[in-house]
Formats: structure tokens, C-alpha cells, sequence
């Protein structure tokens, strides 16, 4: 069930939009924020809120790559993978973070600490390679700046 | 604006580091100047013009004439409401980081060109479309919109004037198509980001079927200055046809990787050398992405060629988003072509069968290619789908975008090619 901050604050956000459809990306956002991503059952009070059809919204909520319709740890890692940050030491980052964690793409650690998602360019190819931890921005990453950052989230 | 400043409008409040300037600031500096010069002294029709005077062109990627794309929209009484004008901030074009940097440094900037923008088109409600992981972004424009608002810039009769504008801010949540305008348009009623047909094109019928203009943020952002010093002035700011200045940006194997706005025209060397400082030691010059991901390569030939629109498509590529990506000696040039038609592979939309079949398909060959399990018939096959996959081919110019980087690579490198056909292995792994 959808707690009844989730479903307060969805309600405040759609006012701000012309039709209750053009909030669901929002709506989508507010539970993941609430509770961590976005089950069958969030995705049920959801379309119900909107008066959108269950397939609708899961058609949503599936096209967008920052809405998780599968649980994640409690961190999610966004590896950038596009051509600044390949050239500039992607594969030695993967290689790294594979190592550490324990896992591959799209996987989450045994610990439940990180989920590594792959991500398009961050817009911060100055700085390649770079990944965002939760909403933090982390740039010239080498391997051992890598070890010193995910150190920071437990 | 002196001196300096008065050669980069875009950027002369931007000092790295520094906290953006609040609307106090802004203003001691100049800003809302254009605002309040639009609103009590000239009319919506002259401010169009003014923007077709100036010669700006768009900075999202396709260099579309402003003035003319403003011209498009139905003024006057007979005009259908609401109006709507979207600020694209969804930059995820691989290479491209200049909104990013115009959004979390100088937010008022940006606020005041949506402004007057609206007024000259008359809209009724902007938004600005901006990609989720831009938070700093996201937090200085949320900001700067409250400070506007609390000064009556934005909301109803702004400046005591018969002019009223909605204003909100939307952030998406990933994928790169919906940066394409017509997706862009359908991802924020709310549904999966699909490219709409054109025409009609969003002038006419847009955000819920209602004329829409959809603007670069870097494009948007060029109009205050406009008003403020004129069209003439702001033609002359550049060494091309094109009028004004460009966020160019460069990464890759430089000394400085970074973004600096310069006159339109300046050339690729000019950039490369004096401003990212040339090639790293030990790294040669081989090619590169003028614009983004998108674009075609150009190689050493090229490399006196001005950054402005024509000339870059004379010598066969496009200007993009000004965002070069550098390919050095060290890196594989099959590698790179095989990264960059991933990412297209990834971020098709998925609507229509040519670009959805085809570009797995293209990012599978390439794969063999540079694992050395290539034969020579798949460059004939990878040649075939950039004839299958280019323009008017597909529903929307995703899928001609990413057929671009690849055509030129063959060209340019193809003996990098076939030497991992023959030796069947990539030469630049051990
Ligand atoms: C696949 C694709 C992705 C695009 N992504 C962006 C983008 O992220 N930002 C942007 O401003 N324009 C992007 N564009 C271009 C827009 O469709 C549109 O031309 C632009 O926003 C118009 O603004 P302008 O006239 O100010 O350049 C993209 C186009 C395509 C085909
Ligand atoms: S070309 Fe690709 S991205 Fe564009 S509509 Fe077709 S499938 Fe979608
Ligand atoms: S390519 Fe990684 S931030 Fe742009």
C-alpha cells in the first residue's frame, strides 16, 4: 500500500498539472523516493489516483530507465558508459566496481548496499569518467577514488 | 556589459565555483533589463523580428532558424489557448555538457529568456523539460523561479502589464529520445516518451494539441541579449554568417576537456589547441565528433574548418551541439563506433522497426568486428544499414543520427577495419 505521505504529496504535485496523466512520471518519482521503487501494488494506488489504466501507467513506468519496477539496495550507483567517459577509463571503473561489489549490471550486493545500473551521458564529460551515487555527481574517478566514495554510503 | 562580457553575453556572469548570482545580483548586473525593455516598449511582433534579424540559429542540434520557427506560431485574437513554450533541458546528447553549465550558474538567465520568449510568443504556459540527474541544476532553477515569481516576473500581469505566465518545471526520469522535441511534447503529458509525426509540426499542434514553440536552452538563452544590444550587435558577435557566440565544448584526450563560449565561426583548431590546450602527451590527434554523439567524424583535413553550421556540413558533418568528442591514436577507433552504436541500439524508442531491428543489429556486427570475429561482407552489411537506417527512412532523426558517427568512421578508419577483419583481434588490445 502506498503510505499516505506518498499518496498527500502525489495529490499536491497534481494540482500543479493541467491533466492528472501528465503527473504520473512525477507520481512514479514520489513513490520511488518513499519507498525505495515501484511495486505491482504501488503501481495499482497509482493508476487508480491518475485514472490511468494499470497497462498505461506500467507502460510508464517500464519506458523510464530512472523508475525501478524491481527492488534496489539502498544505494543505487549510475555508472556512465557513453563515449567521453569509455574513452577516459570506463572499462577500468566497471572492472573496479565489479571486483569490489560483487556484481555486474543491473545487479544488486549481497549486502543490499548498491544497485550498479548503467547510465547514458551525465553531461559532464569534462570530467570523465564519471558516476552518480543517489543524487551525488562523483567525476575524474580513478579506481581508488572509486574505494575512497563508496566508502561514504553505507 | 564591458569588454569581455560584451564577447560572451551567455556567460559573463559565470565565474566557476562561485554560487549563482540571486535575482539581486542579477539585476545589479543587468538582468531583467530585457524583460522589462520587451514588456512596456515593444511588441511581440518586433521582438520576433528582432530574433530573425540576429541570425540566431538553434543550439539544440539542428540549427533551425529561431525567428522563423517562432513565426510559425498563430498570434493575434483568432489564436487557439493555451500556448505553450518548453525550454529543452533534457541535454544527453553524448560530448554535450553546456546547458548544464548556462542552468546551474546563472538560473536567472535562462528564467528571463523564457520570459520574453513567451511574451513574443505569446504563450501561456512554459516549462522547462530537464533531465533527472541534473539535481544542481533542478535546485538553482527552482530557486531563481521562486526569487522571479516573488518579484513579479512571473505569474499574472507581470510588471503591471496585461502579460501573465504559468511557469513550471518539470524533471523526466531518463532516456535519451526525450530530448527529440515531438517526444520530448509526449513525455510531458505523461506517457512513454514516442516521437509524434510532423508535420504538424508542435507550432501548430503540440503539448495537448495546442501551438508550442520547443527551444534549446542555450538557444532560449541568447534572446535577452538580443533585446538588450540589438540584432545587428549580436550578429556581429560572430566571424560566420550564423549570428552570435556558441558554448563549444571539447572532450576526450585533451590537456583541458571544457566548454567556452566563443564567436560562432571560430575554428576547430583554434578550440582544440588554444582552448583544451591540444593533445594530451603521448596522445595523437586522430579524429573527431564535431557535435555530439550524432555527428559525423571529421579527421586532420578538417581541421581549419570554422564551427558554424554550413561550413561544418560542407566538410560532411554537422555542428550539432558544439560538443566535440576527441578520438586519439591510443583508442580504437572500431571500439568507439561500437560504444556510441550501443547507445543508439539502447536508446531507440522502439517505435518503429528499422531503427529498433536495425541498430542492435549494426551494434552486433561491430561487436564481431572489433572482437575479431569479423568478416569482410559485414562492412558491406554495416554500409547497407546506413542507407536503410538514414533520413526518411525512420520516424524520427534518431536513427540518421546514429548512422552518421558510423558512415564517417568507415570512411576515415577503415582500415582500422579491416585490419581487425584480417588480423582478427583489435590492434589495440594485448
Ligand atoms: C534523438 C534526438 C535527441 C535530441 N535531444 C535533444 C536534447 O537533449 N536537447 C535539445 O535541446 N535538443 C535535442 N534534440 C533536438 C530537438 O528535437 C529540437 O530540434 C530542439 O530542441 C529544438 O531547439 P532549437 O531550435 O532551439 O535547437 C534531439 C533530437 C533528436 C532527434
Ligand atoms: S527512429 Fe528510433 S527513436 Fe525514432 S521513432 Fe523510430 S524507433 Fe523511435
Ligand atoms: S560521456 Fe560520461 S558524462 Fe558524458
Amino acid at each position: 500500500m502506498l503510505s499516505d505521505e506518498a499518496k498527500k504529496e502525489i495529490e499536491t504535485e497534481l494540482r500543479q498539472y493541467e491533466q492528472k496523466q501528465a503527473g504520473s512520471v512525477e507520481a512514479l518519482k514520489i513513490v520511488q523516493r518513499r519507498h525505495g521503487w515501484v511495486s505491482d501494488q504501488h503501481l495499482r494506488d497509482v493508476a487508480e489516483m491518475l485514472e490511468m489504466s494499470l497497462e498505461e501507467l506500467d507502460g510508464v513506468a517500464t519506458f523510464y530507465n530512472l523508475i525501478f519496477r524491481r527492488p534496489v539496495g539502498r544505494h543505487a550507483i549510475l555508472l556512465c558508459d557513453s563515449v567521453s567517459c569509455w574513452i577516459m577509463g570506463y572499462d577500468r571503473l566497471y572492472q573496479h566496481l565489479q571486483n569490489r561489489l560483487g556484481i555486474g549490471l543491473g545487479e544488486t550486493s549481497k549486502d543490499n548496499r548498491f544497485t550498479l545500473l548503467p547510465t547514458c551521458c551525465l553531461g559532464d564529460c569534462n570530467h570523465a569518467p564519471v558516476m552518480m551515487v543517489d543524487e551525488d555527481l562523483h567525476r575524474d574517478l580513478d579506481p581508488e577514488k572509486v574505494d575512497e566514495i563508496l566508502g561514504r554510503y553505507q | 556589459m564591458t569588454g569581455k562580457s560584451m564577447a560572451t553575453p551567455l556567460t559573463q556572469n559565470i565565474i566557476p565555483d562561485r554560487e549563482p548570482l540571486d535575482i539581486t545580483q542579477y539585476q545589479q548586473a543587468g538582468g531583467y533589463q530585457a524583460l522589462r525593455k520587451a514588456i512596456k516598449e515593444l511588441t511581440p511582433e518586433e521582438i520576433q523580428q528582432a530574433v530573425t534579424d540576429s541570425k540566431l540559429r538553434g543550439r539544440g542540434g539542428a540549427g533551425f532558424p529561431t525567428g522563423m520557427k517562432w513565426s510559425f506560431i498563430p498570434m493575434g485574437d483568432d489564436a487557439p489557448h493555451p500556448k505553450y513554450l518548453v525550454a529543452n533541458a533534457d541535454e544527453m546528447e553524448p560530448g554535450t555538457f553546456k546547458d548544464r553549465l548556462l542552468m546551474e550558474n546563472d538560473p536567472h538567465q535562462l528564467i528571463e529568456a523564457m520570459i520574453v520568449s513567451s511574451y513574443a510568443t505569446q504563450a501561456d504556459v512554459a516549462y522547462i523539460f530537464l533531465r533527472d540527474e541534473y539535481k544542481l541544476a533542478a535546485h538553482c532553477l527552482k530557486q531563481a523561479a521562486q526569487e522571479a515569481h516573488g518579484q513579479g516576473f512571473l505569474g499574472k500581469h507581470i510588471l503591471g502589464s496585461g502579460f501573465s505566465l504559468e511557469f513550471h518545471i518539470h524533471t523526466s526520469a531518463g532516456r535519451y529520445i526525450c530530448g527529440e522535441e515531438t517526444a520530448l511534447l509526449t513525455s510531458l503529458e505523461g506517457k512513454r516518451a514516442i516521437p509524434r509525426q510532423k508535420p504538424p509540426y508542435p507550432q501548430a499542434s503540440g503539448l495537448w494539441g495546442k501551438p508550442t514553440v520547443v527551444n534549446n536552452v542555450e538557444t532560449l538563452c541568447n534572446v535577452p541579449h538580443i533585446i538588450n544590444y540589438g540584432a545587428e550587435w549580436y550578429h556581429n558577435l560572430s566571424h560566420s554568417e550564423d549570428g552570435g557566440t556558441k558554448l563549444y565544448g571539447a572532450s576526450g584526450r585533451v590537456k583541458q576537456p571544457g566548454c567556452w563560449e566563443l564567436p560562432m565561426g571560430t575554428t576547430i583548431r583554434e578550440i582544440l589547441e588554444e582552448y583544451a590546450g591540444g593533445m594530451r602527451a603521448g596522445y595523437l590527434f586522430r579524429g573527431l565528433l564535431p557535435g555530439g554523439a550524432s555527428t559525423d567524424f571529421l579527421v586532420e583535413e578538417h581541421l581549419d574548418v570554422p564551427m558554424d553550421f554550413d561550413s561544418i556540413m560542407e566538410a560532411g558533418s554537422r555542428m550539432g551541439t558544439g560538443g566535440m568528442i576527441i578520438l586519439d591514436d591510443k583508442t580504437c577507433p572500431v571500439g568507439m563506433v561500437l560504444n556510441l552504436e550501443r547507445f543508439f541500439a539502447q536508446e531507440s524508442c522502439g517505435w518503429c522497426t528499422p531503427c529498433r531491428d536495425g541498430l542492435p543489429w549494426v551494434a552486433h556486427i561491430l561487436q564481431a568486428i572489433e572482437e575479431g570475429r569479423g568478416q569482410m561482407e559485414d562492412l558491406e552489411i554495416l554500409e547497407m544499414h546506413t542507407q536503410f537506417l538514414g533520413p526518411g527512412k525512420t520516424f524520427c532523426m534518431h536513427a540518421p543520427g546514429a548512422m552518421e558517427p558510423l558512415q564517417s568512421a568507415l570512411k576515415y578508419f577503415r582500415e582500422d577495419f579491416e585490419r581487425h577483419i584480417r588480423e582478427q583481434h583489435c590492434p589495440w588490445r594485448n
